[in-house]
């Protein structure tokens, strides 16, 4: 099979958010890269840098951690730790990128890769906007069902609602201690609102907002804030 | 709940008719004009949406005397040495840039009957729809000894721009000093505010003047986020402050701004520095514009924060007696887009949604120790009603707080992008 034509199989199979099994069993093949890489709050760097955020990060990013050239050369030309590169990676990393440091002779099993990436994303939910923080979603979210996910939402019901999101979230996408939420996929926007709606997410703040949303409401919000930059 | 809903299907239905109510009133007076007096979390938020989401379909004014405007929220992390000064001043140029025309004047009155405010500077400004969102006025004589007069030598700190004063008497305490707090009664702006302070107050004193004592007078029984506070105090700051409740005369207060003296229930204290925090009701102007209740605050229906008084005006924030929602900017900016809402309905038949209003006050207890208390409410008949709500734990670690300390300087950033722009 071509690279091509595996990517393409992988963005299909990219889940819209991990399942909590998926995420529990990919915490456990973690245990063979825990000798080099912490996760988790106040987690730092060991022989490889800590990896909270990883997900969606550009390669070789974190200043204060001491790359090899290669990762920080392809990171400047545009490498991605997203779940297609991060599957790569994982199989052989110096397939990837020959000159890693890296020593890891890669995970054979695609199911448990991808259990390991539902792991990293755990921490690194909306990594491009909150890229330092603490996980907002630990442990992953419940699947919305399809059904729900096919809502086609109205941007402009999402706009009067968003009234109410804008108090604390900027429409600017900037972000100090609350994540942006402009530019997000609109599954995964919405699977964050149920997640929260479910009290499985655990802010407060927002399981009272979600509280009092339809699936339609979500679905309006999830058009109007895709739209924005 | 019938009566409930049916007012619901009545906001839903009504866009229909008041487009057809709005319309002569265009074809006589060209575009709709929409007054909002005070530049605050209320009356910025309303004045910019109805800009915004009007298109320049209605003229909007705010009338504000200052050309600045300082937060009152955050103003305790000042008082802390968290916050510089400047960064809780924000310009109206952002308004300006939106289609509102912003009148650097203060409204003098009101005349419902004409439809126009008078400012002090001179002139009126006719409108179709006032927003009156004034903040607070303190009571004259419920702190006994004292009148605003007396803010220099004993102040509030209690309106915006006004903390510089109480943060210099601090800095000025002598060493082992004495710092006393005058609570306010219920209701009033910001209810966890004073102990904020009080909190805010006994970090800085602890790095500079670790001997130094608080004390606070205090007329009502219990407080917001009181299990919080204490727990914080006794971890922080143990030994450091005493609050004195009613049971110990905490309401049976006297000072004396001349000597720079307390009287706690018979009681003198002499103080290095002292925080009077008076009764409080609804902002001058509106009172003058006979729009509050002997309460000293002004009764609004819920569905759209229009007076009880007068349909053609509207009352957000502090002022306004809505119902459970608490005093605060993030209850008056909630407010404030329903309000916004409910006026370009109104004026130019715009689609009118539900009112729907939420609050959470993030607190300060000491660094990176940050708590948070919330809630969501609804328009019954009758006022704003809670609908749910959550508050923080106590023995929560270390690292929930520091985020919900950082989760508060992102409201911050946010709610003031909301409100100016």
């Amino acid at each position: 099979m071509t690279r091509l034509a595996l990517a393409l199989l992988l963005a299909l199979a990219a889940p819209a958010s991990a399942d909590r099994a998926q995420v529990a069993a990919g915490e456990a093949a973690f245990r063979k890269c825990a000798s080099c890489h912490k996760i988790g709050p106040g987690a730092k760097h060991a022989t490889g840098p800590h990896l909270n955020g990883v997900f969606g990060r550009k390669a070789g990013a974190l200043e204060d951690f001491r790359y090899s050239p290669d990762i920080v050369r392809m990171g400047n030309d545009g490498l991605v730790w997203d779940y297609e590169k991060l599957h790569l990676y994982l199989e052989n990393p110096k397939t990837l990128v020959s000159g890693t440091r890296m020593n890891f002779r890669g995970v054979r099993d695609e199911a448990e890769r991808a259990a390991i990436i539902a792991f990293l994303r755990a921490y690194s939910d909306k990594p491009s906007d909150i890229p330092e923080s603490a996980p907002t979603n630990p442990g992953g979210d419940p699947q919305v069902a399809a059904a729900i996910l096919a809502i086609q939402g109205d941007p402009d019901y999402g706009e009067y609602l968003s009234g109410e999101c804008v108090t604390c979230h900027q429409v600017d996408g900037a972000d100090e201690g609350i994540p942006s939420i402009t530019g997000w996929n609109e599954d995964d926007f919405v699977t964050a609102l149920h997640a929260y709606r479910a009290k499985h997410r655990a802010n407060p703040a927002m399981q009272l907002v979600a509280a009092r949303l339809s699936d339609e409401e979500i679905a309006g919000l999830a058009a109007f804030f895709a739209k924005i930059d | 709940m019938s009566i409930h809903l049916s007012r619901r299907g009545f906001l839903g239905a009504g866009a229909a008719a008041s487009a057809l109510l709005a319309a002569p009133m265009l074809r006589a007076q060209g575009k709709p004009r929409v007054v909002v007096i005070g530049g605050g979390a209320g009356g910025a938020t309303a004045a910019r949406y109805i800009a915004k989401d009007s298109k320049g379909e209605i003229e909007v004014t705010l009338v504000e005397p200052s050309k600045t405007y300082h937060t009152c929220f955050f103003s305790n992390l000042y008082i802390g040495g968290f916050r510089t000064w400047e960064s809780l001043e924000h310009s109206y140029a952002g308004l300006e840039a939106g289609g509102v025309t912003v009148v650097h004047d203060m409204a003098s009155g009101v005349d419902r009957a004409a439809k126009t405010v008078a400012l002090a500077g001179g002139g009126s400004l006719p409108y179709d729809r006032l927003i009156l969102s004034p903040g607070i006025e303190f009571v004259e004589g419920s702190v006994p000894g004292w009148s605003e007069a007396d803010a220099g030598v004993m102040p509030h700190g209690y309106k915006s721009g006004t903390q510089a004063a109480l943060k210099a008497q601090i800095d000025a305490m002598p060493a082992g000093g004495t710092f006393v707090m005058i609570a306010p009664p219920n209701p009033y702006r910001c209810p966890p505010g004073p102990y904020e302070r009080i909190s805010m107050v006994a970090h800085a004193l602890k790095a500079k003047n670790p001997t130094a004592k608080i004390l606070v007078a205090d007329p009502k029984e219990k407080f917001s986020k009181q299990a919080l506070f204490e727990e914080g105090w006794g971890k922080h700051y143990p030994g450091m402050i005493e609050r004195i409740g009613p049971d110990f005369g905490g309401g049976n207060v006297e000072v004396r701004p001349g000597s720079m003296e307390v009287v706690i229930d018979g009681e003198v204290v002499k103080a290095d520095a002292v925080n009077v925090i008076p009764a409080q009701k609804a902002g001058m102007i509106a009172a003058a514009a006979g729009l509050t209740a002997d309460s000293g605050w002004a009764p609004v229906n819920a569905a759209d924060m229009s007076s009880k008084m007068d349909e053609n005006v509207h009352v957000l924030g502090d002022a306004a007696a809505q119902g459970d929602m608490p005093k605060s900017g993030f209850a008056a900016n909630s407010q404030a887009k329903v309000c916004a809402m409910a006026v370009r309905g109104a004026l130019t038949g715009s689609k009118v949604f539900p009112a729907k209003f939420s609050n959470t006050c993030w607190s300060l207890i000491d660094a990176e120790d940050g708590v948070k208390v919330g809630a969501n409410y609804e328009a019954t008949p009758e006022k704003i009603a809670s609908t749910e709500s959550f508050i923080s734990q106590t023995g929560e670690d270390a690292a929930l707080r520091k985020q919900t300390y950082e989760e508060s300087l992102g409201w911050y950033a946010g709610i003031t992008a909301d409100m100016f722009g």
